[in-house]
């Protein structure tokens, strides 16, 4: 299972992404488990829509944080992201 | 306790509310008190929103909501409503005893995240039997309904030694009924199993079977279910980290309203467990003497106060130390280096003299009367 640069990228409908004030960090919870986001990480799978392939992801939060050369981390936390069960393409 | 100092204390993650101590079935292993009985009432419905607005607050996010048989509770999909509202990932701990098609679709409406179902057994009738009740073909179809809803789904089968020869059936079963984790529980021997250990306890040879099915199994399964294999320490070297510490991460209350620090606590003595109705989240967390009292290191006897492995096992747990060696300092007796760990090899040796035995007394089932009897 790797991620297809073609095909758009969807947030699981079995995980939930949530701002836990306490915490003062994003979470992903699931069945008796929660994963603890950096912001980066929550930055990327917020996009994580249904809509935006890799490479809109990348171009999109090149242009909101004014840098370049994402492509290759982005691409590394999606590929973990699949494998978790995080996200999903169909 | 001594020593403890405020700034030492994180907040609630987990919050437990078992509902009710009602249940259709009656597991021999069930993890309620003994002597569940003689706590006849439960909180209302409004005690139990402000609780749950209470550990919310303090940081609380994944909630169970278990019993006894939480669906036994008129005011369920109500409660589980006030959990979404706050923001929390809702899991119901069902039996799937009673659960119909209407209920979770109403429990879904309301926010409910997850439901798992335990199934007692691979087959109809040994489930059957160890759950007192006739069940089997119900959870299979509400194993069905709670997929077709869209919930994810947890199957939870608790291992003994009536089941374990099953296990290559279980796993079978588990991945026809599309679950996306399960949960393999090998008893923990508090409460009802603690007085059923001869009966349940596996061999050693059975463990190490069916573990070695189990990790086949899962490696084949990778990337469609997840397994949470939950260990039989009484074959362990070392203890579990017992609740991730005490008063570090999880707090369970139970039905009538006391609080405690593992769903265990009820039956160590003298803790002086706070009840929600008399105190709040905030000040039971804080301030309880229940609370503080195996929190950090200064608590602990040797061997634990100077094993360098304190940080990683806690000490290992405080219930089974006091259930095991009748005191609740004790290091676990399941590590090696307890001086009490012959009491573990005892256990072991008592329960395949009984698999051996020509007359195996019968299981004790959960139910008021035993509760009664045993009390």
């Amino acid at each position: 299972m790797t991620l297809n640069p073609d095909l758009p990228i969807q947030f699981s409908r079995t995980h939930r992404l949530q701002w836990e004030e306490a915490q003062q960090k994003n979470v992903i919870l699931y069945p008796e488990g929660m994963v603890e986001l950096n912001q980066s990480s929550a930055e990327i799978l917020k996009r994580c829509d249904g809509t935006r392939t890799l490479a809109q992801i990348v171009s999109d939060l090149e242009e909101k944080f004014a840098t370049q050369g994402l492509h290759n981390d982005i691409n590394a936390f999606l590929e973990v992201a699949l494998q978790n069960g995080w996200i999903h393409q169909n | 306790m001594a020593g403890y100092t405020k700034t030492n204390i994180t907040p609630p993650r987990w919050l437990l509310a078992e509902l009710t101590y009602s249940c259709p079935l009656q597991c021999p292993y069930c993890a309620n008190p003994i002597d569940y009985a003689k706590y006849g009432s439960e909180l209302s419905t409004d005690d139990w929103k402000r609780v749950l607005t209470q550990a919310r607050k303090m940081g609380a996010v994944q909630l169970g909501l278990s019993g006894g048989e939480p669906l036994t509770r008129t005011d369920l999909t109500e409660i589980v409503k006030h959990a979404r509202e706050l923001g929390y990932y809702s899991n119901l701990i069902t039996s799937g005893y009673g659960l119909t098609e209407e209920k979770i679709v109403q429990l879904k409406e309301a926010g409910l995240d997850h439901i798992q179902v335990s199934i007692q057994a691979s087959s109809q009738e040994l489930n059957d039997h160890i759950a007192g009740t006739t069940s089997f073909e119900h959870k299979q179809q509400v194993a069905h309904l709670v997929k077709k809803h869209g919930y994810p789904m947890v199957l939870c089968v608790v291992i003994h030694r009536e089941n374990i020869h099953q296990m290559a059936d279980i796993l079978a079963m588990a991945e026809a009924l599309g679950a996306d984790y399960l949960e393999l529980a090998n008893t923990q021997y508090y409460g009802w199993a603690h007085a059923n250990r001869d009966l349940l306890l596996p061999t050693k040879e059975q463990f190490e079977e069916a573990e070695k099915i189990a990790q086949a199994f899962k490696e084949t399964v990778a990337g469609k279910m997840k397994i949470y294999y939950v260990v039989p320490d009484f074959y362990e070297d070392r203890p579990k980290a017992c609740m991730n510490g005490w008063g570090t991460t999880f707090l369970t209350i139970a039905p009538d309203g006391v609080a405690l620090p593992c769903h265990s606590a009820r039956e160590l003595s003298n803790l002086d467990c706070p009840n929600v109705k008399d105190f709040s989240i905030e000040e039971i967390w804080h301030d309880s003497k229940a609370f503080n009292f195996f929190r950090g290191y200064d608590w602990m006897e040797e061997p634990c106060r100077s094993c360098d492995e304190k940080d990683k096992d806690k000490g290992g747990c405080r219930c089974q130390a006091y259930l095991l060696t009748g005191d609740m300092y004790a290091t676990d007796p399941v590590c090696s280096k307890s001086p009490k760990h012959y009491v573990i090899d005892e256990a072991i040796a008592s329960a395949r003299n009984a698999a051996l035995a020509d007359n195996e007394k019968p299981l004790i089932f959960r139910n008021s009367k035993n509760s009664r009897l045993l009390s």
